[in-house]
C-alpha cells in the first residue's frame, strides 16, 4: 500500500489502480501465475458445485446431524402438544355430547312426570277409554253418600280420572250434601249427574254392576243409573293447582 | 488475466460435471467457498495496491480454506458446529466487504 516493495513493484507503485488492474490482465504464464488460475478455478467450481447441490437438495437433506435432531425433536415435540390438544377436545366433545344426551333424558323424565302429575292433580285434561255412569235423577233424591260411593267403587274398579258434571275429582275432592242436593268441592250438582271415569272400560262396567253395588244403590233410592263403556272417554274439567301453605318437599334419600 | 480465466473455466467446469457434493464434505464446502472468495477479493485488493505477490495469494488462499474447514470441523466436533459456521461467514463477509470497498475506491475513486 504504501511504500516501494521489491524492485518489481517499485515501477509500478506510481500506477493507479486501473493501470495496475490492465497491467494484470496481460497473461504471463509463469508457474505462480498457473497456480493462481488454478486456485480460482477451484473457487469456481466448488462455488457452483455448492449452489447446484442447494439447488437439488431439500433443506434437510444438508442439514447437520444436531440441526436434524433438533427438528425432529421440535416435531414431535408439536405432535405431542397436537394430540394432547386432540384428546382434550374429544373428551370435551364427549362430554358434551353425554350432558346433551343427560339433559335430553332429564327433560323427558321431567314432561313424563309432569304430565302424570297433572293427571293426578287435574290440572291437565285427560282421555282415554272408560266408562260414563248416568244417574237420572228426577225427584233429586241423591245424597252425598250416594255420589261419594260411586266415586269410590270407581275408583277402586281402577279408574286412574274421574270428573262429576264439570268437576274434577282430586285427591282434596269432598262431597256434602247441601241445600240443593249434593255438593262437590262445593258446587252444586244438577240431575242427570254424569261420572265419567278413565280406566279399564270391562272392568269399571263390571264394578258398577255388580248386584247391591252402586247402580242396585241407586235404584234403591229411586233413582235409575245406567253405566256406558266408552272407548274414549274425554275428561276436560280442570283444577287450578294451588301452592301447598304449610308443606314442604322433603329431601329425598 | 489467467487467474480470470481459470475461474470461468471452473465455473464452467461445475456446470458441465455437476458433481454430487460428498456426505462429509456437505458442511465444509459452503464455508471453505467464503474462505476463498474472501482470499481471493484480498488477492484482487492487493493487486490493485501494488503489492500483490502470486505466493502469498497461494498461501493464504490455501491457508483460509483449510482453517475454516477446520475450525468448522472442530466445531462440530464440539457440538457448536452452526454457530461456528454461522460465526465464520460474518468474519468472512465483513472481510469481503472491506475489500471490495477498498477496491471500489481504487477502481471508482470513490
Amino acid at each position: 500500500m504504501t511504500g516501494p516493495r521489491g524492485t518489481g513493484h517499485a515501477a509500478r507503485h506510481e500506477l493507479t489502480g486501473r493501470a495496475r488492474l490492465r497491467s494484470a490482465l496481460v497473461p504471463r504464464a509463469n508457474q505462480r501465475q498457473i497456480l493462481a488460475g488454478a486456485l480460482c478455478a477451484l473457487l469456481g467450481f466448488a462455488g457452483v458445485t455448492q449452489v447446484q447441490s442447494r439447488d437439488e437438495d431439500s433443506v434437510l437433506e444438508s442439514a447437520r446431524q444436531s440441526d436434524l435432531v433438533q427438528i425432529l425433536d421440535a416435531q414431535s415435540q408439536l405432535a405431542d402438544r397436537l394430540e394432547d390438544e386432540l384428546a382434550g377436545l374429544e373428551s370435551s366433545y364427549d362430554d358434551l355430547l353425554t350432558d346433551g344426551n343427560k339433559q335430553q333424558t332429564a327433560l323427558e323424565q321431567a314432561r313424563e312426570r309432569r304430565e302424570a302429575l297433572g293427571i293426578l292433580a287435574g290440572t291437565l285434561g285427560a282421555r282415554g277409554p272408560g266408562v260414563d255412569l248416568v244417574v237420572v235423577d228426577p225427584d233429586r233424591r241423591a245424597s252425598a253418600i250416594r255420589i261419594l260411593g260411586a266415586i269410590e267403587e270407581l275408583r277402586n274398579a281402577g279408574a286412574e280420572v274421574i270428573q262429576v258434571n264439570d268437576v274434577r275429582v282430586v285427591a282434596s275432592t269432598y262431597v256434602l250434601d247441601g241445600d240443593d242436593g249434593p255438593e262437590v268441592d262445593g258446587i252444586g250438582l244438577d240431575p242427570p249427574y254424569v261420572l265419567r271415569a278413565i280406566g279399564d272400560a270391562e272392568t269399571l262396567a263390571t264394578a258398577m254392576g255388580i248386584p247391591g253395588g252402586v247402580i242396585d244403590s241407586f235404584a234403591n233410592d229411586g233413582m235409575s243409573a245406567t253405566v256406558v263403556p266408552r272407548v274414549e272417554v274425554v275428561v276436560d274439567a280442570l283444577r287450578t293447582p294451588s301452592a301447598p301453605e304449610y308443606a314442604r318437599p322433603a329431601e329425598a334419600g | 488475466m489467467i487467474a480470470a480465466i481459470g475461474l470461468l473455466l471452473g465455473v464452467g467446469l461445475g456446470l458441465l460435471v455437476q458433481p454430487e457434493v460428498p456426505t462429509w464434505l456437505q458442511p465444509y464446502l459452503p464455508i471453505a467457498v467464503v474462505a476463498a472468495l474472501d482470499a481471493t477479493f484480498g488477492g484482487l485488493r492487493a493487486l490493485l495496491d501494488g503489492i500483490f505477490d502470486d505466493r502469498v495469494f497461494v498461501v493464504s488462499f490455501l491457508s483460509n480454506v483449510v482453517i475454516a474447514a477446520l475450525v468448522v470441523f472442530l466445531g462440530d466436533q464440539l457440538g457448536v458446529g452452526g454457530q461456528l459456521s454461522t460465526g465464520i461467514v460474518v468474519v468472512l463477509g465483513i472481510r469481503i466487504f472491506a475489500n471490495v470497498a477498498a477496491i471500489r475506491r481504487h477502481l471508482l475513486k470513490a
